[in-house]
């Protein structure tokens, strides 16, 4: 049994892994298997992460990120946690499914899951994903050279990805339910400053055409709900995520935003020993910085709650068994948690 | 370095649509972090299902001709051709299991 596992990679993850590792807690951080790094991985410059004047590439971020909590002794594996149960006083996390499933128990586990990209819930959505449909600009952005395409979305996300696109596309059309954005002014200056870029406003998207790639999406106006065509070969999603808490439905209380619910400004959610942090308690910031420091908090907020577990339990999470006090064979503790011999 | 061979635009025809085998490609790139997390999981599937299917890769920068061909848009795009032609696609990254469960036909 380990004292802490860390559950997600993320900035909040591995922040919590570093302050965990520092504090010798040897930290298991379960990664994931394909979104090692989180939504930072899939970003390109990263301009507003204190320490980095000159911006700072997403991945690269988190490579350091990882590599600052592997300095200090975290462990991290790269696969999925599939299950948990989080009732007892030993929290139990199953890694992977099927043959290679295993369980790994802890004393204290911090929920760093992070959020998923929103869909837009049309019926032609998930048959022309990865035909022209796309929620990774930078992943496939290089396909639409010279092409018509669209982003849809109004906050810094969407933004970055349409100027990002007009590296490669000949037009990139930005559709948005509203008349004004969300995002940063910067990122809302670099957009109108862009002449690739047309924004329209008021617009959302009604439907996607296509046959076997995207070739058009309809569009409906809010305010007058007229529809009309747009032919775009690509659209990019961007608006906006949603808390990752599928495995801990009826284990862990949630806000009405569906993040997992804290107590204050603490990561303690309402499971003793269960602590929670980043975009998956954050339905408002969603910052890398934030994250960050919310794994942060997370991390001191397990530490202060190990210490102050009966020592027979931590004595199981660290092994560290001293042979002179070690209880003799059939020890139990007594309602003060002390240990009380057998005759 | 990956342990899965490399195709490319001059060998395509020869290596996969000729192949007599069941051949999966991995189409990726350097720059897209989520081919680099898929991978080494496409590597494990190919260690223990050799003699199933063959498992290559063909990269989109240096490949454009195949790539287009095949309508690339979205990566990594795992296509499986028998015969010369694709009997099924696959995109985006997924942990192990959803791969296999994907691939179930071609790996029984």
């Amino acid at each position: 049994m380990r004292q802490m596992i860390i559950i997600g990679s993320g900035p909040a993850g591995f922040t919590a892994a570093i302050y965990a590792a520092r504090a010798e807690l040897a930290p298991l951080v379960i990664a994931s298997s394909v979104e090692i790094g989180g939504e930072l991985m899939n970003t390109t410059e990263v301009e507003n992460f204190p320490g980095f004047a000159d911006g700072i590439m997403g991945p690269e971020l988190m490579e350091r990120m990882q590599a600052q909590a592997e300095r200090f002794g975290a462990e991290i594996v790269y696969d999925d946690v599939t299950e948990v149960d989080l009732s007892g006083d030993v929290k139990r996390v199953t890694i992977g499914a099927g043959k290679d499933a295993k369980v790994e128990e802890a004393l204290s586990v911090i929920v760093a899951t992070g959020s998923a990209y929103r869909k837009l819930a049309l019926p032609d959505e998930d048959r022309l994903s990865g035909y022209g449909v796309s929620w990774c600009a930078t992943c496939d952005g290089a396909f639409f050279r010279k092409q018509e395409i669209a982003v849809v979305g109004g906050g810094d996300s969407a933004m970055e990805e349409a100027n990002f696109l007009t590296r490669f596309a000949d037009k990139v059309y930005l559709i948005h339910r509203r008349d004004s954005f969300r995002a940063s002014k910067i990122m809302q200056q670099r957009t109108f400053d862009n002449p690739k870029i047309e924004v329209l406003w008021n617009s959302e998207v009604a439907a996607l055409h296509g046959e076997t790639q995207l070739s058009s999406l309809t569009l409906r106006d809010t305010a007058s709900n007229a529809e009309r065509e747009l032919t775009v070969t690509g659209l990019f999603v961007a608006i906006g995520n949603d808390p990752r808490v599928h495995l801990f439905h009826n284990q862990l209380d949630l806000t009405p935003e569906g993040t997992i619910a804290v107590d204050g400004r603490s990561s303690r959610t309402n499971r003793a020993g269960v602590f929670a942090a980043g975009d998956v308690i954050d339905p408002t910031y969603r910052q890398a910085v934030t994250a960050a420091a919310s794994g942060t908090v997370a991390a001191l907020d397990a530490e202060h709650y190990l210490a102050s577990l009966p020592e027979d339990l931590l004595l199981q999470a660290t092994g560290h068994v001293d042979e002179g006090t070690a209880p003799a064979a059939g020890s139990t503790l007594d309602a003060d948690g002390e240990l009380v011999g057998q005759p | 370095m990956s342990s899965l061979k490399n195709v490319t635009d001059a060998t395509f025809d020869q290596e996969v649509l000729s192949s007599g085998k069941t051949v999966l490609v991995d189409f990726w790139a350097e720059w897209c972090g989520p081919c680099r997390a898929v991978g080494p999981i496409l590597e494990q599937i190919a260690l223990e299902n050799s003699d199933k299917i063959e498992i290559v890769k063909l990269n989109v920068d240096d490949n454009p001709q195949t790539a287009a061909k095949y309508q690339i848009t979205s990566i990594p795009a795992m296509k499986v051709y028998q015969g010369g032609e694709v009997v099924k696609s696959v995109i985006g990254a997924k942990p192990k299991p959803a791969l296999e469960s994907e691939l179930a036909a071609f790996l029984a």
